[in-house]
């Protein structure tokens, strides 16, 4: 039997957190760009777009994210596509993130005066024009903190990926486990590089919403 | 390509998810209780407690807030039984999900005690209410009010949170599904049915909330 040092242990759980943090990443740039398209769609002038877009918010924060990780697993086996933990995973937590944005961002456009829109649209600027030069700009600052916080949620999210067979730090600590026989020690290290990983931009989010209410920002 | 899916053969598996419903209803209540308890406990301490209650309610509240519940429930299923602590699955994932709900609605309702205009608890004070009864009558009940919305939509998250349950083989919906799926291969389908039933329960569970709160928690 292979002898694991305690050092030994760190390394291993070391080298997954890459995979957390790069499946953190994919996740909350691919669900800020889908979130972006859904906030656009939500704040057209049409309505079933606006209904199709709060219907799948409604879903993505009504159902929990490890059946949406085991249906983007079992759905892209019955679509014929070769499953992947990867794309699997990339995908429901794209989806799943992109919902969550999508609804922060919305509430940050509606902190927006009404006279703004009013005053851009007597300006002749065209929906895109007045969310590009006047809307968005605005809601950008109040935005910050409140989507820095959101990222700390993604990469807890990325935890239930190891569900699916991904191997990222929470899987990588079950394997350690099944190698080491020492739970306590491997499941401590994995909380606290998750720790470690998430305080330090929470406590970020936390300075940022600071600096947003005191009106520095 | 054609797409068959077959609902049927996961239907008929019925007592299986009204088990596993039960189940995550079952861990979900006794967890809100406790964890709404804890929480209240922990707010307390966060606001009144001395130096050392301050920091220890803090920290608690600021670790289990920044780990994943998945790694929660996992070192109190697996880790804990090496320093002689040995749980069920059911008593395991309800402690994580007490521990898990209570860091959260600390700091939730922490916002709402913070938020007492100090006019009441001077009249509390003139009344000659001792601090436990200022807290009790005068501080809490305002106060819950104020951020119930909050606490209920934590409460749903821990609810879907419960899902990761079926992992250490606690026999919730999540579990069901599971056991349905080993049974008939219909995977898709057996998830797709598990995860309309927690979108049904999630939004059963808000409106029960919303309803339950005023009336019974913190009066009109």
């Amino acid at each position: 039997m292979v002898d694991f040092s305690l050092w030994d242990i760190f390394r291993n759980l070391l080298l997954a957190l890459r995979w957390t943090v790069a499946l953190s990443l994919i996740a909350f740039v691919g669900g800020g760009l889908v979130g972006l398209l859904l906030l656009i769609t939500r704040l057209s002038q049409s309505k079933e777009a606006q209904v199709a877009v709060k219907a799948y918010v409604q879903v993505f924060q009504g159902t929990p994210l490890l059946m949406q990780l085991f249906l983007a697993y079992f759905g892209m086996a019955l679509l014929g596509i070769e499953t992947s933990p990867w794309l699997a995973a990339g995908i429901a937590l794209t989806l799943y993130s992109s919902a969550f944005l999508a609804e922060i961002w919305r509430g940050c456009v509606e902190a927006i005066p009404k006279g703004q829109w009013e005053a851009s649209q007597s300006l002749a600027l065209s929906f895109f024009e007045q969310l590009r030069y006047v809307i968005l700009p605005q809601a950008f600052k109040i935005a910050i903190p409140p989507t820095v916080g959101f990222l700390v949620q993604v990469i807890k999210g990325t935890a239930l990926a190891s569900v699916i067979g991904f191997v990222e730090l929470t899987k990588a600590g079950t394997m350690i486990t099944n190698a080491t026989f020492k739970p306590f020690l491997v499941y401590s290290c994995v909380a606290l590089l998750y720790f470690s990983l998430c305080f330090p931009v929470s406590y970020f989010a936390k300075q940022l919403e600071r600096k947003v209410q005191s009106g520095y920002a | 390509m054609r797409i068959e899916l077959d609902f049927i053969s996961v239907l008929t598996e019925w007592p299986l998810l009204v088990k596993g419903v039960a189940w995550t209803l079952g861990l979900t209540s006794v967890s809100t209780v406790l964890g709404l308890l804890l929480g209240v406990a922990l707010a307390w301490s966060r606001v009144h407690g001395n130096f050392f209650l301050r920091a220890l309610a803090g920290s608690y509240v600021e670790s289990i807030r920044n780990t994943p519940f998945i790694v929660q429930l996992f070192f109190i299923y697996f880790g804990l039984p090496a320093l002689g602590v040995r749980l069920s699955p059911e008593v395991a994932s309800i402690i994580a999900m007490v521990v898990n709900l209570s860091a959260y609605a600390t700091e939730i309702i922490r916002a709402g005690i913070e938020a007492t205009p100090k006019g009441q608890i001077e009249a509390g004070m003139s009344l000659a209410l001792k601090p436990g009864q200022i807290f009790l009558h005068v501080v809490l009940p305002p106060a819950l009010r104020k951020v119930w919305p909050a606490l209920v939509s934590q409460i749903i998250i821990v609810m879907l949170g419960s899902a990761v349950c079926g992992q250490i083989s606690t026999e919730e919906l999540s579990h069901a599904a599971n056991l349905i799926q080993s049974r008939n291969f219909r995977a898709f389908e057996a998830f797709i049915i598990a995860t309309l039933t927690y979108l049904s329960l999630a939004i059963a569970l808000r409106r029960l909330l919303n309803w339950v709160g005023p009336r019974f928690l913190f009066g009109r």
